[in-house]
């Protein structure tokens, strides 16, 4: 059973009277990782939250091949929130709620801390570890539940340059595990390490949409080559 | 003012010489305000946070209604749950008038309310931190009222705390339908206020002492254990 693609036909999300997203068409297929690109405000957090089934769009369609009753995906946010409870129970905790039955569980967290490098960490509350570590922790718990698309909303923004490197690595092994990566970031350079393909997004509007390495060779539009050349753009 | 030495020096006798009399009450207060907060969280977390976490008709209302119940008037209790259980009331078939299971029941009554209401207040707060990342985890709002309880236990225990502050101090309830009949139903507040009409203070006093420092001791053991847990979390 499989959930991918994921198309959006003509989704607008608007609130307050203002458009915040306008006519996004697109689709998600599994493979290349695609990396959601544009300055603060464009609209690209609220493209996952759409995207996940957090929110409900005002206008336009969601679809997932199979429905969504399979809920093959999962989100990492920003600032994700940890439960009052061991960094291995917060990974229990998801596994349960997918009813995932009590010995896979138990492989499956060890897997997955072994694999985000936080075996030595298992026990500690998870309220307890550093940012980096909570982030990472984010990871291993939306990984654990092996998701066939997986939502990253700027998961490095509030991280300094080693937990970011860390961070990327864990995605490079969860693109390598087979789960569709979707990423938002405002910083060009992760953007660059990360991307196969580009979704460029600007004042609720989907301005480009292809390959990483056409769209930072040769931006079609103004405003993308002018935010790749660092210029602000609101 | 000697009345009042006197009196002290009397309470003091009482306790340190462990009184059975006094020990009696002491228990039973325990046993009946203890059993009521129990009870009293079965019911009133899961309400609160049910009504933090389940948008229907009305919730603004019913939080409004479970805010207001907390300054139920305990004689008021008292006489509702007096007039249910009484013999020609609905329940009177039971036969729990005048027992100590009655005393149970009105305290339950009287601070259920408190516990629902402040239960309400911290879900609903954690809620706001907690809602995207646990319906982004597939949880539903039945499966996230366990969840927020168990992640709000460190503030929840404040709010047992204060249903069982209410519940050991009342004395309206207990005494309108327990009728604070010696050995059977007199607890530290119904005594306290009958040895104050009788004029003997030194018991009143000593009970007084007593009520004081079981009250300090809980609510400090409970304060100990809370910053002993979290420190781990």
């Amino acid at each position: 059973m499989t959930t991918l693609p994921l198309q959006l036909e003509a989704v607008t999300y608007a609130a307050a009277g203002k458009r915040l997203l306008d006519g996004i068409s697109l689709t998600f297929e599994r493979g290349p990782r695609t990396v959601v690109l544009g300055p603060n405000g464009a609209g690209k957090s609220l493209l996952l939250r759409l995207c996940h089934g957090l929110l409900v769009p005002t206008a336009g369609s969601i679809r997932w091949r199979e429905g969504d009753n399979g809920r093959r995906q999962a989100m990492v946010f920003q600032r994700p929130v940890m439960l009052r409870r061991s960094a291995a129970a917060n990974i229990d905790y998801a596994l349960r709620l997918q009813r995932i039955p009590a010995d896979r569980r138990r492989a499956r967290i060890r897997e997955v801390l072994d694999d985000t490098g936080l075996r030595e960490l298992a026990h500690h509350p998870a309220r307890r570890l550093s940012v980096g570590e909570q982030q990472r922790l984010a990871l291993a718990r939306a990984w654990a539940t092996a998701p066939e698309i997986l939502f990253l909303d700027e998961p490095t923004a509030s991280l300094d340059p080693a937990a970011t490197r860390a961070v990327e690595d864990i995605i490079s092994a969860i693109d390598l595990s087979g789960t569709k990566i979707v990423m938002t970031t405002h910083d060009l350079g992760q953007a660059r390490r990360v991307a196969d393909q580009i979704i460029f997004l600007h004042q609720g509007r989907l301005l480009e949409h292809g390959p990483a390495a056409e769209f930072f060779a040769r931006p079609a539009t103004p405003e993308a080559a002018a935010f790749i050349a660092g210029k602000l753009l609101w | 003012m000697s009345d009042i030495t006197q009196a002290f020096a009397a309470a003091f006798g009482l306790i340190v010489s462990r009184d059975p009399g006094l020990l009696e009450i002491v228990l039973l207060s325990l046993r009946v305000s203890l059993t009521a907060v129990t009870l009293a969280s079965l019911i009133g977390l899961p309400l609160g946070a049910a009504v933090a976490l389940f948008p229907f008709p009305g919730r603004r209302g019913v939080a409004v209604l479970l805010s207001a119940l907390m300054g139920l008037p305990p004689v008021v209790v008292g006489l509702i749950v007096y007039l249910l259980l009484s013999r020609s009331g609905p329940f009177g078939v039971l036969g729990l008038l005048f027992t100590p299971l009655a005393m149970i029941v009105a305290q339950t009554v009287l601070i259920a309310p408190i516990v629902a209401a402040l239960a309400r207040q911290v879900v609903e707060d954690l809620w706001v931190e907690y809602s995207e990342q646990l319906r982004s985890l597939g949880a539903t709002p039945g499966s996230a009222i366990w969840t927020l309880l168990w992640d709000g236990r460190f503030s929840l225990i404040t709010t047992v705390l204060a249903g069982f502050g209410r519940a050991s101090a009342e004395v309206g309830a207990v005494m309108i339908v327990g009728g604070n009949i010696d050995h059977v139903t007199r607890v530290m507040t119904t005594a306290i206020a009958l040895e104050t009409s009788k004029g003997d203070l030194p018991l009143a006093l000593g009970l007084g002492f007593i009520l004081i420092t079981l009250s300090l001791a809980i609510n400090g053991t409970a304060f100990v254990l809370r910053d002993v847990t979290r420190a781990g979390h």
